[in-house]
């Protein structure tokens, strides 16, 4: 190692984010959790990944890491796939937390497209990353709009698109980045996370952050808020539900990724939350694709 | 209930708008009360369109002012409303037929959309309820139920000025503000239209303010008519007598070029 | 006395050595050969054969040293070499399902048939620039595996196979392929069109495109069902012959978008495609062009345009930056003719003006004058 990159590794403040810079995300996340889904312009910065990679959400895990949290990273509820290791591994060099794929030992969990199956606690911390922040951009794309339209409240709109969804598909064909409603007020965009994850934000004891980097807004449910997904009373909302239990865990009620294993037609089902399955493969649960044989060491 | 009947639903006083040097319109007074049908005519460039949106509260006045009696009984100044005020009152005591439906309607939503949502911007959360609302309101403007699901870009001229008037009137306003309503339309079509629309006028008791270039609509849907050139009311009073027995020359004017055959 | 100047030849010449000198830089460091620009920055040579519209390495690693790293400015020499190649004919239609896979990942399965290959990516780097780099010192050779003789199915085989996903529009080796370098556009333009321009197309302006449909001017929810690169095999049908032969293999990246389902009381709901080609590895220029080629098929799978990333009339006719850079440019020519009119045309009403503000002026002080006189 040349003089040079010695510099460039060691040269950069914990967690990469200078303090000025967590300062500002910090006073954009207070706002933030003071109310509930209102969406918090923050002056975003250029971060050493691509915009769409979690940048949001990599800057509110900076702005809120010390060195006594434990750090857990999914993405599609895995800890294994490419951008959560990708993204534990600069949290591992730049502010040498404790890394774990535990849900239940992590003090700070940052997600890409799920919350995680087992239940979150007090204390805990769920950081979203967010690709488009605003629930109302795909009925109005103009931000000037959508900003008077929360500020007055006017979310006529929102239920026109339900409306008309049930009147073409006779449901409501939204499945993921399903609106919901917090506290009475906002409406919010859950992130991209399945609408089958939508009851879990309502009322968790866990602290809710959500981070959109290229859009530059964060928002936040605090502890404890109520979380409801829009619906009529005539067509309430349904999580999606799966016909067959994990095929390698055997749990039921949970997401499942359908793998393909061939190319005529087999399908597999499997559970999203990969922290979940080995957990319960490891106290004894096995599904129909996995006797329980062997159990890879975890360390 | 004598309150009602005794004061005006909108007044306009000394109502004036000017663009810079130029005269949009000047000294406007006049009450309006429940159930009455006030047509403005004139030529365009007249002043009768800046008014129309000066009354409807889309445009602030540099002179005077526009009250209106809301729901609860009070009578307020619209230049007193919030956004949030305003907005409500537009999506409930309120309508606004415009000469262009695309302007009016949303068209890349269905018909029943369309309708329904004024009562989804007022809290209604119930589909059944909505789209039977939206049902009842297509058959009231004599459009084919079985139609409820296609969206405005397949409707006629006619049908679509019909479905703006559904729309509007989802959530029984008290006052409607109607631009040209028939303009562009066949004649044969705007005939049918204003049959309709003096009918729902009758039925409902609507208050209606409608802006029109076309003597003939005045006639046949209006009890009151202002006439206005180069932005100021010339003559007004009872539309028969305007229009029967014009006192100012530029309304016989009018009257002889576009009424008489 | 004054001398109109005159476009002199010798300063043009005299630019041009600049140019050169410039070109070359400081004369203490090593001159930058071709075929280090070829090895070494590969992917500035794709973008270039891309816009330039020829595969040829060679050619487009030269044109990058000659243009001073200024990719338009490279594309541009290419288009004009070009021009000047003869013609043969049309290659059979390429089969990416039988590429020599050196990257393939799938956004829509975690894993299907043959795997999610990364391949060489800077998906998962840290941008944090390497100062390794500039030292000298070779990099360790990448850990290699022998190639898998598994079948690897293009996902959108999968789905097509289910009826999830609309059918690629039928294949008709008869039908005349669509060149517009050689006949010019008309709109509508169908779609062999259209792809074709995107294919030419500046990457910037597809990815800020395909960006304002992701923003919803014009979205199009679109999943990257398959991202694939590696080598394919040429093959030419000689008329001459009778039979195809094969010209040896390129190098393409594809991108095949998986977007919002369409359906009607006559079709079943299924899964509509956006399709992305290009020549060597050019990820982002292949997922843009899927977007915008989505989006510009809105009209013709019933939905309403909209947006501009929807218009085929703005999105083709802008595309191409060559076209662009020209008419931008252009500005730089002389305009002393037109600009003199207008010029002429300033100057008159500026004087009307003043003359009007100085009557009105002296009317207001006739007045005051008479006021303060009573």
């Amino acid at each position: 190692m040349t003089a040079s990159t010695a510099t460039a590794a060691g040269g950069y403040a914990f967690a990469y984010l200078d303090d000025q810079t967590k300062r500002m995300i910090r006073r954009a996340i207070l706002k933030a959790i003071a109310i509930p889904g209102h969406q918090v312009p923050f002056a975003a910065r250029d971060m050493p990944m691509p915009y769409g990679w979690g940048t949001g959400g990599i800057q509110v895990t900076a702005a809120i890491l010390g060195p006594a949290d434990v750090l857990k990273v999914i993405d599609q509820g895995a800890d294994d796939t490419t951008n959560a290791v990708s993204i534990r591994k600069f949290f591992k060099t730049t502010a040498n937390v404790a890394v774990t794929t535990r849900t239940t030992e992590a003090t700070v969990i940052q997600t890409r497209h799920r919350i995680p199956e087992t239940p979150l606690g007090p204390g805990q911390i769920l950081v979203y990353q967010v690709p488009i922040p605003e629930p109302l951009r795909f009925l109005e794309p103009r931000e000037t709009e959508t900003r008077v339209m929360h500020a007055l409240a006017d979310y006529g709109l929102m239920h026109v698109k339900l409306y008309e969804d049930i009147a073409t598909h006779g449901r409501i064909a939204k499945t993921y980045a399903y609106p919901v409603k917090v506290e009475g007020r906002y409406v919010m965009d859950p992130s991209p996370t399945p609408k089958f994850d939508n009851p879990k934000m309502h009322l968790s004891p866990a602290l809710q952050l959500f981070g959109a980097g290229r859009e530059k807004r964060i928002y936040a449910l605090p502890p404890f808020t109520h979380v409801v997904s829009l619906d009529f009373e005539d067509h309430p909302f349904e999580p999606t539900r799966f016909d067959a239990p994990c095929a390698l865990c055997g749990a039921t009620g949970v997401y499942l990724d359908e793998v393909v294993t061939d190319d005529a037609g087999g399908r597999m089902f499997v559970c999203s939350d990969t922290d979940h399955c080995e957990t319960r493969r490891a106290e004894g649960h096995h599904g129909t694709e996995w006797a329980g044989e062997a159990t890879e060491a975890t360390a | 209930m004598t309150d009602t009947l005794s004061t005006p639903l909108l007044s306009a006083e000394n109502l004036g708008r000017d663009y810079g040097a130029r005269i949009g319109c000047r000294d406007v007074a006049f009450d309006l009360f429940e159930g009455e049908v006030l047509a403005i005519v004139g030529e365009s460039g007249s002043g009768k369109s800046t008014l129309l949106n000066l009354l409807s509260g889309q445009l602030a006045p540099t002179a005077g002012r526009v009250a209106y009696r809301m729901r609860d009984g009070a009578t307020r100044d619209l230049g007193s409303l919030s956004e949030a005020e305003r907005r409500f009152l537009f999506r409930t005591d309120w309508g606004f037929v415009h000469q262009d439906a695309t302007r009016g309607l949303r068209m890349g939503v269905s018909a029943g959309g369309n309708v329904g949502e004024r009562l989804m911007a007022v809290g209604e959360r119930h589909y059944g309820r909505i789209r039977a609302a939206a049902e009842d309101w297509l058959g009231r403007v004599e459009i084919d139920t079985t139609r409820i699901d296609e969206k405005p870009t397949a409707y006629s001229g006619g049908m679509r000025q019909r479905l703006q008037i559904a729309r509007n009137l989802v959530t029984a306003p008290r006052l409607v503000f109607m631009d040209e309503p028939t303009g562009g339309l066949d004649v044969s079509v705007q005939a049918r239209l204003l049959d309709l629309v003096r009918g729902l006028v009758a039925d409902l008791g609507l208050a209606v303010i409608v802006v029109t270039h076309d003597l003939a609509v005045a006639r046949l849907l209006s009890h009151r008519t202002m006439v206005m050139k180069d932005g100021r009311v010339i003559e007004q009073g009872l539309t028969d007598r305007v229009l029967d027995d014009p006192r100012e020359a530029y309304t016989q004017l009018l009257v002889s070029s576009i009424l008489q055959p | 006395m004054y001398v109109a100047v005159k476009g002199g030849e010798a300063a043009i010449d005299n630019a041009h050595a600049w140019l050169a000198d410039r070109r070359r830089g400081d004369r203490a460091v090593a001159e930058i050969a071709p075929d280090q620009i070829r090895e070494q920055l590969t992917l500035a040579v794709d973008r270039v054969m891309n816009e330039g519209s020829l595969y040829d390495r060679d050619l487009a690693a030269l044109a990058i040293k000659q243009s001073r790293g200024d990719l338009i400015e490279a594309a541009f020499l290419v288009r004009a070499y070009r021009t000047t190649l003869p013609r043969f004919g049309a290659t059979e239609p390429l089969d990416t399902g039988a590429m020599a896979v050196a990257r393939r990942i799938s956004a829509t399965y975690k894993d299907l048939p043959g795997g999610q290959i990364l391949g060489p990516t800077f998906d998962y780097t840290h941008r944090l620039i390497d100062f390794a780099l500039a030292a000298d010192g070779e990099p360790p050779r990448a850990p290699t595996a022998p190639a898998d003789a598994a079948a690897m199915p293009r996902v959108t085989d999968l789905l097509a196979g289910e009826g999830l996903l609309e059918a690629d529009s039928p294949y008709d080796p008869e039908a005349p392929v669509g060149d517009l370098t050689r006949e010019p556009v008309t709109y509508p333009a169908a779609r062999d069109l259209r792809l074709q321009q995107l294919a030419r197309g500046d990457e910037g302006f597809l990815l800020a495109l395909a960006y304002s449909s992701q923003r919803g001017f014009g979205s199009t929810h679109p999943f990257a069902g398959e991202i694939r690169m590696g080598e394919v095999e040429l093959e030419f049908d000689c008329a001459d012959l009778g039979f195809a032969v094969p010209l040896g293999s390129i190098t393409v990246t594809e991108c095949q978008m998986v977007n919002q389902f369409a359906g009607s009381a006559d079709a079943a709901p299924a899964f509509t495609r956006g399709y992305g080609l290009a020549f060597g590895h050019a990820e982002r220029k292949v997922m843009a062009m899927a977007l915008v080629d989505r989006a510009l098929r809105t009209q013709e799978l019933g939905g309403e345009v909209v947006a501009p990333v929807q218009d085929q009339e703005f999105v083709l006719s802008h595309a191409d930056n060559i076209q662009a850079t020209g008419f931008v440019e252009h500005l730089k020519l002389p305009h002393y003719v037109d600009f003199q009119a207008e010029l002429g045309l300033v100057r008159k009403l500026r004087a009307e003006w003043t003359a009007r503000r100085e009557a009105r002026d002296a009317a207001a002080d006739t007045l005051a004058d008479r006021e303060a006189a009573e």
